[in-house]
């Protein structure tokens, strides 16, 4: 088991055995094994410190928000804005009106596509997208390609599994890119993109910036002012939060150009039959009752991780990486997707004689839960030859360096089963 | 680790799933149709030879999946051949049964044989999500006998 990650004061600070004790779910047994969560890039469970703020704000403090002039009504706004203050202190935002509350990060890129896309992007510009996109970073543009007329580009990944920056540099050459939406790390190769390099290199091209950060907003700590970034997507529920809530960090100057998505109440400042006008950013993008409970669990998540602290969470995964790395690679005939020097805890992998959803039952009979098939990223696996799907793990804050050992043994022992 | 997933994984499916059975063309079919799960990426192509007074003279298959996939698909195409079309669809009910309880109460009577053939799969009954890579097979030969033309998927 790991030994507690200590700073230079000398004081642990990541107690693992203390962190997975929070999380109740990890205390099931599974056919008489303890589980091994190994799918926290697909969804994170959840501790119960999130559990509880869920359940206090029904039971004491819910009621809809910016409707009543009656107490509840007030606490419950109150505590849906201080979520989206928390969320901006989190990824460092100048503003909390940059953060827009959607259902998740498919949600957010589909309001870019939709609202930015059809409002702001003409005709005859292209967006750039890459090799190892997720498909909800691929098809809301294949839908905005269709219906406007924009020109989608698709930007190499190379064996390795890193982004081909030669090929982004010359897909952003003739200045028609009007938007570079990548992910900041991939959820299949675990791949951490070099962000910073593609915001300078989009901005010289003339385009504006998206990252998909569904995957990296958890594992590291993403800071808005200091990316530079136009867009950044990300969701609740991988960040130990609950489901139906997700991000949108989104520049004030692009949310004033942005037409509305979606129309309905909370959006408006007036409505006549004549014709309407909008609420002021970021309400103009949250139509409708907002997920209300879900900003408060949200809001306790990021509490959560910040109290561990987010250079911790960074460091145990970088020692879970390298021991992985160790790991995996000595089964043989496991095939691991992805060799990137900057990764995070994502690992796909293919047995030579076993089929992921063969291997994935296995597993599942050991206790370890792993996900199995193209993990929405038909178009990668295609790129690797992999198009009957992989195998997949994924490390969170409660995964152990035990728990990996555990993963490497039963791989061996499955390719001795179907030998 | 595995000892009780023989159940499941038993040497006729691995061995089916490893050499399966009619895994060709066959470019004097008379009707095929494709089959597809596109959430596990499992895909095959069926090919069905009619006798003149349209029983199944002979049936192949191909395509990649998992071992219950193709050994499903290995044992269908053994087990179909010299079938009337209304009889093969019958047999599939009877399977299709077998796959999500286990059991088949109706399955005596004139499929007998076949149906034990087929009892090896009944594994999966304890495997949801496995449910429909077994009966991958079989939608998509009831697609090939209807000729819709249409791809069949078991999800």
């Amino acid at each position: 088991m790991n030994a507690p990650i200590v700073n230079p004061s000398g004081a642990p600070v990541f107690d693992i055995e203390r962190i997975r004790q929070d999380f109740p779910i990890l205390a099931q047994q599974h056919r008489g094994k303890p589980l091994v969560f190994l799918d926290s890039g697909a969804s994170a469970q959840k501790p119960r410190q999130v559990i509880q703020a869920m359940v206090r704000c029904m039971e004491e403090r819910y009621a809809n928000v910016h409707r009543g002039a009656y107490r509840l009504s007030e606490a419950s706004t109150a505590d849906y804005e201080a979520a989206r203050a928390a969320v901006a202190r989190f990824i460092n935002a100048a503003d909390p009106r940059e953060v827009i509350f959607t259902s998740n990060s498919t949600a957010a890129i589909n309001l870019v596509a939709h609202s930015w896309g059809r409002g702001v992007l003409r005709p005859g510009q292209a967006v750039l997208i890459s090799e190892m996109e997720h498909h909800a970073n691929i098809v809301p543009w294949q839908l905005l390609r269709d219906d406007k007329g924009i020109e989608l580009r698709v930007a190499r990944v190379t064996d390795a599994g890193e982004l081909d920056l030669e090929d982004l540099a010359a897909k952003l050459a003739d200045g028609k890119v009007g938007l570079v939406a990548i992910t900041h790390m991939s959820n299949v190769l675990g791949t951490v993109t070099p962000a910073e390099r593609i915001v300078a290199m989009a901005h010289e091209a003339g385009a504006k910036v998206l990252f998909d950060g569904s995957q990296a907003a958890v594992h590291r700590r993403v800071d808005m002012q200091a990316l530079g970034a136009d867009f950044y997507a990300f969701t609740g529920h991988k960040l130990y939060g609950p489901t139906g809530i997700g991000v949108l960090w989104a520049r004030l100057e692009h949310q004033e150009r942005m037409p509305p998505f979606l129309g309905g109440g909370d959006m408006i400042s007036s409505v006549t039959f004549e014709g309407s006008t909008w609420a002021e950013p970021p309400a103009k993008f949250e139509a409708g009752t907002p997920p209300i409970i879900e900003a408060i669990g949200l809001h306790a998540a990021i509490d959560y991780v910040s109290a561990i602290g987010m250079p911790a969470v960074e460091a145990h995964e970088r020692a879970l990486v390298d021991h992985a790395m160790r790991r995996l690679s000595d089964v043989e005939g496991l095939t691991l997707l992805g060799r990137a020097q900057d990764r995070g805890g994502v690992f796909a992998f293919a047995l030579d004689n076993a089929h992921a959803h063969d291997l994935a039952t296995l597993l599942d009979r050991a206790g370890i839960a792993v996900r199995a098939g193209r993990h929405c990223a038909e178009p990668l696996h295609a790129r690797f030859g992999l198009d009957g799907g992989t195998c997949r793990a994924s490390f969170g804050l409660y995964t152990t360096e035990g728990e990996i050992d555990y993963l490497a043994e039963a791989l061996t022992k499955a390719r001795e089963f179907f030998a | 680790m595995f000892d009780d997933l023989r159940d499941l994984y038993q040497e006729v499916i691995l061995d089916h799933g490893r050499k399966p059975r009619n895994f060709r063309r066959l470019e004097d079919a008379d009707r095929t149709a494709r089959g597809d799960n596109p959430m596990c990426g499992d895909r095959m192509e069926l090919f069905v030879k009619l006798t003149p007074d349209g029983a199944i003279e002979d049936a192949a298959f191909q395509g990649r999946g998992c071992a219950i996939s193709m050994a499903s698909a290995s044992l269908m195409t053994e087990t179909v051949r010299g079938k009337s079309p209304a009889a093969a669809r019958e047999l599939g009910e009877h399977f299709r049964n077998l796959a999500m309880t286990g059991t088949c109460p109706d399955c005596g009577g004139a499929l007998e044989e076949e149906m034990e053939r087929l009892q090896p799969l009944s594994g999966v009954h304890e495997f949801p999500s496995r449910v429909k890579c077994a009966t991958l097979a079989w939608h998509t030969l009831n697609a090939a006998l209807e000729g819709s033309g249409k791809e069949a998927t078991s999800e």
